[in-house]
C-alpha cells in the first residue's frame, strides 16, 4: 500500500478526550500520523512526544542580528562616513543609539521568528491544505492514522481508535 | 471549618457549545451586512469624505493652511498623532502583556482591540507625515538612505528619528501578531464556506492552516515569544513618544517623569476606547456572552489605575516645577493652570483624574451606559492632556512680544475629522469581514471557564 493516502480517523469530542485517546493509541502500538484540532491544546506536546521548538532560539539569533545591524548602521553613519557634532555629543552619542537599536531587535527578531514558523509549518497563502475533515475548524478533534505506516489491519486500528475514546471512526482516503 | 476558595465567575456564559462559539463569529461574517452596519459605513466614508477633502486642501497648498503660528509650531497636528498612538496602545498591552500574565479575560477582547490599535496607529502615522508638507519626499528625509548630499545622514540623536523607527515596529509587530491569531479563524470561514469566491478569498487568508497539532504547538511557542518581544515594545514606544517632549529645552516639556505618565496615558486612553467600540460591537453583535459584565469590570479598573497614575503625575509635575526653583519652569505651570488656556486645563483635570475615580463604586463600573459615557469623557480629557502640554508650553515664549494663541483653521479640524472616518471605516470593515473574536483562544478556554463546567 502506498504511504501518505488511505488514513483511519478517529473523532474526539473533546480535549481530555482527545489527549487520554492518544496515550491509549500509542500505547496500543499505533503510530499516529498527526492530531488536527480546533484550538491549541494543553499537553498534547507531551502526549505525541514532541521536542521544545526551537522557534525561540531562531528568534534569539534573528534579534541578535538587529541589534548589530543597528549598531552597525547608526556608528558607520554618524561616526565613521561623516562625524558631526551635534547638541555637543560625541561622535559615537551609545545612549542616543540605544533607541534605533531596541527597535531593531525587536522588529528583526519577530519578523525572522514569524517567517520561520510559516516556512517550516508550509504556511503561505497559496497553500492547499489536506482538509482530513471539515469539523476540524469547528469543534472536533481529529487523529489521523497512515495504514501504509502500521503493521496492524485496518479492522485492529479502528478497534484501537474507537476504545480510545473516539466518538466517530472513519476512513479518508486522498488521490 | 472548612474554607472554600472563591469561584472566579465564569468567562464565557450562556452555555456556549464549542460549536455554538463557531456559529455566533463565523455567523457574523457569513449573513448579508446589516442595515445599521450600512448605515455606520455611510457615515463614516462621508467624515473620511469631507476630511479627505481638507487633506488634498493641506497637500495643495501646504502646512499654512493649518493655524499655526511662529510660536506656536505644533498644535493639534502632534497632539491627534499623540492622541492616536495613545490609543494605540491597549490592543498590544492586552494581547501581549495579559498573555504573560495569564490573565485569559483577555482572549474576548484581543482581536478588536489588536485591530482597533492597527488602525490607530495608522491614523497617528498620518500627521507626522502630512506635516513633512511634501510627505512623498518623506522617504529621504525620514529613513537612512544614502544620499547625494555628503552623505548627510538622518540624525540618529533625534527622538524624532527614534519615533520612525518604534512607530513602524511597533505597527508591523502588531500587525504580524494580529494576523498570526487571524489564521485559525479564518480557516474556519473557509471551512464553512458555501460560496467559492468566500472559500478563494479566506483560503488565501488562512495561508493553509490545517490545524495540525504540531502546527498548534510552534503557534503557541511563536505567541508567547511575540509576547515577550511586545510587552517591552509596547512600554517603549510611548516612552520614545514623550521623548519627543522630554529631551527638548522648553519649560513644561522638559520632564524626566514623561516616560512613565506617557505610558500609564496611553493604556488609559487606549482601554476606554477599546470600550467605547467594545461596547456597540457587543451590542450590535449580540456578544454579551463572550464580553460579559466582568470583562467591562475589568477593564474600568485598570482605567481607574493608570487614570489615577495619571492624576499622580500631573501634580508631581506641578510639584517639582515648583520645588526645581526655576523660573521659567514654575511660569509654564502657572500660566497652565491659571493662564489663558485655564479651561483646556480644567477639562483635562475633570475629564482624566476625576470622572475615573466614579469607577470606585461597583454600581458605576459595572453598568453598561456609564462606562460607555466615561470612555468617552476619558479619551476627550487624553486629547485635552496632549493640547495642554504642547500649547499651552510654547503660546508664551521667551519673548513677550511673540506670545500668540492658538487658533484652528478648517484645515485642522478637517484632518481631525479624515482620521475618525479613516479609523471607523476600517474598524467597521473589520467587523463586518474579520471574525471580531478569536475563537480558537475562546474555545480553548471554554471547559474550564464556562458556566456548565462551573456547575
Amino acid at each position: 500500500m502506498e504511504s501518505d493516502k488511505n488514513f483511519v480517523l478517529g473523532v474526539y469530542d473533546d480535549e481530555d478526550l482527545l489527549l487520554n485517546g492518544i496515550k491509549d493509541v500509542r500505547d496500543g502500538g499505533v503510530k499516529i500520523h498527526e492530531v488536527y484540532s480546533p484550538f491549541p491544546v494543553h499537553g498534547i506536546e507531551a502526549a505525541m512526544g514532541y521536542k521544545t521548538s526551537r522557534l525561540s532560539v531562531a528568534a534569539f539569533l534573528f534579534g541578535l542580528t538587529g541589534t548589530c545591524l543597528a549598531l552597525t548602521m547608526q556608528i558607520g553613519m554618524m561616526t565613521v562616513d561623516w562625524p558631526m557634532i551635534i547638541g555637543g555629543k560625541d561622535f559615537l552619542p551609545f545612549p542616543a543609539f540605544i533607541p534605533v537599536t531596541f527597535e531593531l531587535t525587536v522588529l528583526l527578531a519577530a519578523f525572522g521568528m514569524v517567517g520561520t514558523f510559516f516556512t517550516v509549518s508550509n504556511l503561505k497563502p497559496w497553500g492547499k491544505p489536506r482538509i482530513f475533515d471539515l469539523r476540524i475548524t469547528d469543534d472536533k478533534h481529529v487523529m489521523a492514522v497512515d495504514l501504509a505506516k502500521n503493521g496492524q489491519s485496518e479492522e485492529e486500528i479502528k478497534k484501537v481508535l474507537k476504545a480510545s475514546g473516539a466518538s466517530e471512526v472513519n476512513n479518508k482516503n486522498f488521490v | 471549618m472548612h474554607a472554600e476558595s472563591v469561584v472566579r465567575q465564569p468567562l464565557v456564559t450562556g452555555g456556549k457549545t464549542v460549536h455554538d462559539i463557531t456559529n455566533d463569529i463565523c455567523g457574523r461574517v457569513e449573513e448579508k451586512p446589516a442595515k445599521s452596519w450600512l448605515l455606520a459605513m455611510a457615515i463614516s466614508l462621508t467624515v473620511l469624505v469631507i476630511g479627505g477633502y481638507y487633506v488634498g486642501q493641506l497637500l495643495w497648498h501646504g502646512i499654512g493652511e493649518w493655524g499655526l503660528n511662529k510660536t506656536v509650531g505644533w498644535a493639534w497636528d502632534i497632539t491627534n498623532f499623540v492622541w492616536w498612538v495613545g490609543i494605540g496602545h491597549a490592543g498590544t498591552l492586552i494581547s501581549a502583556i495579559l498573555l504573560l500574565f495569564r490573565q485569559r479575560w483577555r482572549m474576548a477582547i484581543n482581536r478588536a482591540a489588536e485591530a482597533m490599535t492597527i488602525f490607530a496607529v495608522i491614523c497617528a502615522a498620518m500627521f507626522p507625515i502630512l506635516h513633512m508638507g511634501r510627505p512623498w519626499l518623506g522617504a529621504i528625509w525620514a529613513l537612512p538612505l544614502p544620499n547625494t548630499y555628503g552623505s548627510l545622514w538622518v540624525n540618529f540623536n533625534s527622538p524624532l528619528l527614534w519615533d520612525v523607527f518604534a512607530i513602524s515596529t511597533y505597527f508591523s509587530v502588531s500587525l504580524v501578531f494580529w494576523y498570526i491569531g487571524l489564521i485559525p479563524d479564518f480557516a474556519s470561514i473557509r471551512d464553512r464556506a458555501t460560496t467559492k469566491i468566500r472559500k478563494a478569498i479566506y483560503g488565501a487568508l488562512s495561508f493553509g492552516w490545517d490545524g495540525a497539532s504540531k502546527t498548534w504547538s510552534r503557534y503557541e511557542t511563536v505567541s508567547l515569544v511575540l509576547a515577550g518581544l511586545a510587552t517591552p515594545l509596547v512600554l517603549s514606544v510611548h516612552t520614545i513618544v514623550s521623548m519627543d517632549f522630554a529631551t527638548s529645552v522648553i519649560p513644561g516639556w522638559h520632564t524626566t517623569i514623561f516616560p512613565p505618565y506617557f505610558v500609564a496615558g496611553a493604556i488609559f486612553s487606549g482601554f476606554a476606547m477599546v470600550l467605547t467600540l467594545l461596547i456597540v460591537t457587543r451590542k450590535v453583535y449580540k456578544l454579551e456572552d463572550y464580553i460579559t459584565i466582568q470583562h467591562i469590570e475589568l477593564m474600568n479598573i485598570i482605567i481607574t489605575v493608570t487614570g489615577s497614575i495619571v492624576g499622580v503625575a500631573y501634580i508631581t509635575e506641578f510639584f517639582i516645577a515648583s520645588y526645581s526653583g526655576v523660573e521659567a519652569e514654575q511660569y509654564a505651570f502657572i500660566n497652565r493652570a491659571f493662564g489663558p488656556y485655564w479651561w483646556a486645563y480644567a477639562s483635562m483635570m475633570t475629564c482624566n483624574v476625576i470622572s475615573p475615580q466614579l469607577f470606585w463604586f461597583k454600581k458605576i463600573r459595572t453598568n453598561i451606559a456609564s462606562t460607555f459615557v466615561i470612555s468617552i469623557i476619558v479619551n476627550i480629557g487624553m486629547w485635552f492632556e496632549r493640547f495642554v502640554i504642547i500649547v499651552t508650553s510654547l503660546h508664551r515664549d521667551y519673548i513677550p512680544s511673540s506670545w500668540a494663541m492658538f487658533y484652528p483653521k478648517a484645515a485642522d479640524i478637517g484632518v481631525y475629522l479624515f482620521s475618525f472616518g479613516f479609523f471607523f471605516t476600517a474598524f467597521f470593515l473589520f467587523a463586518k469581514f474579520f471574525p471580531v473574536i478569536n475563537m480558537a483562544e475562546v474555545k480553548s478556554i471554554l471547559k474550564t471557564t464556562s458556566e456548565k463546567t462551573d456547575k
